[in-house]
């Protein structure tokens, strides 16, 4: 029953979209008041099915129902209750059930508390967040039912893919997909105003708070999904530019720029065409990355469920969605009144640097993600792209739109003089030439992008605070320590990265046991190693005893582990945290006379990179709430007058 | 700025015209995942794992018993010039719970079927054999996962099918269901 409930409710919910949509419809083509009004309860009413529809499915995941095919095929009776709940978003099904309730309760949190938009606008964002929850509907009921049942029931489940039997991964698509899906909004936002001509600084101000919630979410969760990677891949790496893990960025680099024109839209009423545009591409990109992941039209380590038969659903949903919205652009966006007018030399021409290196670079990612299809396209020959095409290529980039990030909060809205500005980031500069000095006394030579992005960092950090310097602390809005402290996080994490970079130290040896190696400031001796299993797994554990000068020896036991179902091996890193860096420890094969491969890193200061993302999302967070903040002090104003 | 009317609509036709690229932009790109989903070679299907150990005899191993009252297991013990089963199971694994049905029912076609207890007491190995059923012929004691490693099984439950000359012929990893052993006697009935 708890199954047909699901099924059920997401059936009602799927109707009252279609209404949502006829309604929006009616609305926009004549005065139609009742339709106006009777838009909103519709929105949130369609939201709560989906939640109740993906609540059953928890349930049924939870109590292991195994006359569900869904449960059979992904969960097992015996497997720890994190794993039976996570288990539920673990699998093409659920997870797509997962992304149309996030859908559809935006568009009810839309309905709910949007007082900003003007009722016309509002009822077209709305019809047009329904145009894109029917698609999904439809491709989640007619292609990927979770709530199938299975005749007779299973004895027992097959299980969780291993890899995703991690409690970091049991979190991290729930929240990448609240960033993801929560770029819809923007995307409906932006197809409402090119509908009803309405695109100005209150549509932008409207805008903002979803943009940024997003933006927060698909942060976290990308940085989520780096450590996770880092940790549990073995390979000691944080970021492989696997074309997964670019299905996450693209989007995130898209609303970073979006969140930054926005606000120029905002403030100064100026880059109308171009932040529609951009409102378009990030949406866009998040479905681009659920058709990549969903289709497999590309092979990742992270595909799973992949199926072409879905592939063709969601391309025709592709060229719909993103197809139609840019159509629209097209043909409305040249009717749409140019905003203000702007010197280069401003907080404005910043931004619009910003915004040009930012979508350079996701252009960059994007060739490279798609560049082995369009190859196999035209040759037939099978490739990837790795890591030195993005670095060479996107690093450079980056460095640019790190130090225009540090220059533009210094910078004057509308016009500045160079003269005022070169004072104004003297400091900076300053930090920086100090670094570079350090950096060539005290240390050997390091390659040349660490070498910039560690002393773009010192530079960066400073000028982040700069915005600060005499102001009165404690009239300054939240929003500007937001941005101080994400943009400070920037400068973290690049630290993080270059010292990573520049500064680690590999051993990589076939150790017999009673053996010491030293790496950075550690001494391991390799103990032997001994067979292990686990539930689904076996494995050989190493030992291996560290000692950190005079400081207490302790024990690591980095594993290779053995999975049956898909056959898997996996290497269980083991790693120790220092406040200056961590030693990352992988047990590789055994030469069969007793001897077995070991890699030792020590990364010095490496976990800067993901505090320094925590730090951005924070900002972000500060940022949000500063603004919606203001803007209901501003609203009870006009109230009271 | 000009005047020259000409100019200007040659101007305007030009924007209009640019408008149309980032759509243009997107149709290239479909056009290249609708290529790749119907012609690309890298669809999954045809990607089906082979175990590297197919063909290749048994690798040498010698175990224990596992329970007093039947011999142990090793590798010289397979090859009996008749095919059979080596079947990987556990008291403490669910799935072999599901799958031992299927086995007492191969066994009641005539297939011999030998066992390695992986990481088991005896005590536990002689209750699940009570419980779910007993078809094995001998039972291996694997304690250390020794054996289970040497033949590259990742997992309880997994089982071989060995010709009569200890060559590994097939594997099925996981349980087997009602479904695979149609399956199961084939590849028997192939190894003979």
């Amino acid at each position: 029953m708890i199954a047909e409930a699901g099924l059920a409710a997401l059936w009602l919910a799927a109707a009252l979209c279609g209404l949502q949509l006829v309604f929006g419809v009616m609305a926009l083509r004549s005065d139609g008041s009742g339709a106006v009004s009777a838009i909103r309860p519709v929105a949130i009413v369609q939201g709560l099915l989906t939640l109740f529809s993906f609540a059953m499915l928890v349930w049924l995941f939870l109590r292991t129902d195994l006359s569900v095919e869904l449960v059979a095929a992904n969960s097992h009776s015996a497997k720890p209750w994190l794993y039976k709940f996570s288990g539920t978003w673990g699998n093409h099904e659920g997870s797509m059930l997962l992304w149309v309730a996030i859908l559809a309760l935006s568009g009810s949190l839309v309905a709910m508390f949007e007082s900003r938009l003007k009722e016309r606008t509002l009822t077209a964002t709305l019809a047009a967040q329904a145009a894109i929850g029917i698609g999904f509907y439809a491709f989640l009921i007619f292609a990927s039912n979770p709530f199938a049942r299975l005749s007779p029931a299973a004895p027992e489940g097959r299980g969780l893919n291993p890899l995703l039997q991690d409690p970091g991964l049991a979190f991290h698509p729930p929240t990448l997909y609240v960033g993801y899906v929560g770029l819809s909004i923007a995307f409906s936002f932006a197809v409402g105003a090119l509908l009803t001509r309405d695109v100005g600084p209150t549509f932008a101000r409207a805008m903002r708070p979803w943009v940024l919630a997003s933006w927060i979410f698909l942060t976290i969760g990308i940085a989520a999904g780096s450590y996770w990677a880092y940790y549990e891949l073995g390979w000691g790496g944080w970021w492989f530019w696997d074309p997964v893990e670019n299905a996450s960025l693209m989007p995130w680099l898209a609303a970073t720029a979006l969140l930054h024109s926005v606000t120029v839209l905002a403030t100064r009423d100026a880059l109308r065409a171009w932040t529609i545009m951009l409102a378009v591409v990030a949406f866009s990109m998040s479905m681009l990355g659920t058709f990549l992941v969903r289709s497999g039209v590309l092979t990742s380590v992270h595909a799973f469920a992949v199926d072409p038969q879905r592939g063709t659903f969601i391309l025709g949903l592709l060229i719909l969605y993103i197809g139609g919205a840019l159509a629209l652009y097209a043909m409305r966006v040249g009717t749409v009144r140019e905003g203000s007018q702007f010197e280069f030399v401003s907080r404005e021409g910043a931004l619009v640097a910003n915004n040009l290196l930012l979508s350079a670079i996701l252009g960059i990612v994007l060739i490279g993600t798609l560049y082995p299809l369009g190859v196999e396209a035209v040759t037939g020959e099978q490739l990837s792209v790795g890591p030195p095409y993005f670095n060479a290529t996107a690093g450079p980039l980056a460095l640019l739109l790190v130090a225009a990030m540090a220059i533009g909060p210094l910078l004057r809205w509308r016009r500045d003089q160079w003269r005022n500005v070169m004072g104004r980031i003297s400091l900076p500069v300053l930090v920086a030439a100090l670094a570079l000095m350090g950096l060539v006394l005290l240390t050997s030579p390091i390659g040349i992008l660490p070498m910039l992005g560690l002393i773009l960092a010192a530079g960066v950090a400073a000028a982040s605070i700069a915005p600060l310097w005499k102001r009165n602390l404690r009239r300054t809005p939240m929003f500007v320590y937001g941005m101080v402290i994400a943009h400070l996080g920037i400068a973290v994490s690049m630290a993080g990265m270059a010292f990573e970079s520049a500064f680690s130290e590999e051993v990589l040896v076939a150790a017999s046991p009673g053996e010491t190696h030293e790496v950075g400031p550690y001494a391991v001796t390799f103990d032997g190693t001994r067979p292990v299993a686990g539930a689904n797994w076996t494995a050989v554990e190493g030992g291996l005893t560290v000692q950190r000068g005079e400081g207490e020896a302790f024990v690591l036991t980095p594993q290779s582990r053995m999975f049956s179902s898909p056959q898997t091996e996996t290497n269980e890193a083991a790693i120790r945290t220092a406040w200056n860096g961590q030693l990352y420890t992988v047990l590789g094969s055994s030469d069969g006379a007793g001897r077995s491969q070991l890699r030792l890193w020590w990364k010095p200061f490496v976990t800067l990179i993901w505090l320094g993302a925590l730090l951005i999302a924070l900002g972000g967070l500060l940022s949000l709430i500063g603004r919606v903040r203001r803007e209901r002090r501003t609203m009870e104003r006009e109230a009271w007058a | 700025m000009s005047t020259d009317p000409a100019i200007e609509k040659q101007t305007a036709a030009m924007k209009r015209f640019i408008l149309w690229v980032p759509l243009a932009i997107a149709a290239i790109f479909f056009g290249f995942f609708a290529y790749a989903l119907y012609f690309g070679n890298s669809s999954p299907q045809q990607r089906a794992i082979e175990s590297q150990l197919i063909g290749e005899p048994m690798p040498e191993f010698a175990l224990e018993p596992s329970l007093a009252s039947r011999p142990g297991l090793s590798s010289a013990d397979l090859a009996t010039g008749e095919p059979r089963l080596v079947n990987f199971f556990a008291s403490w694994c669910v799935p072999c719970i599901a799958e031992a049905p299927q086995l007492m029912q191969l066994r009641d076609a005539g297939v011999a079927i030998d066992a390695i207890a992986v990481r088991d007491r005896p005590q536990d190995v002689y209750a699940f054999l009570e419980r779910w059923g007993d078809p094995y012929e001998r039972i291996g004691a694997d304690t250390q996962s020794e054996a289970q490693l040497a033949l590259g099984s990742s997992g309880v439950p997994e089982t071989f099918v060995v010709d009569g000359d200890g060559v590994i012929v097939h594997q099925h990893i996981g349980d087997i269901r009602p479904e695979h052993v149609p399956e199961i006697l084939a590849a028997l009935e192939n190894a003979r």
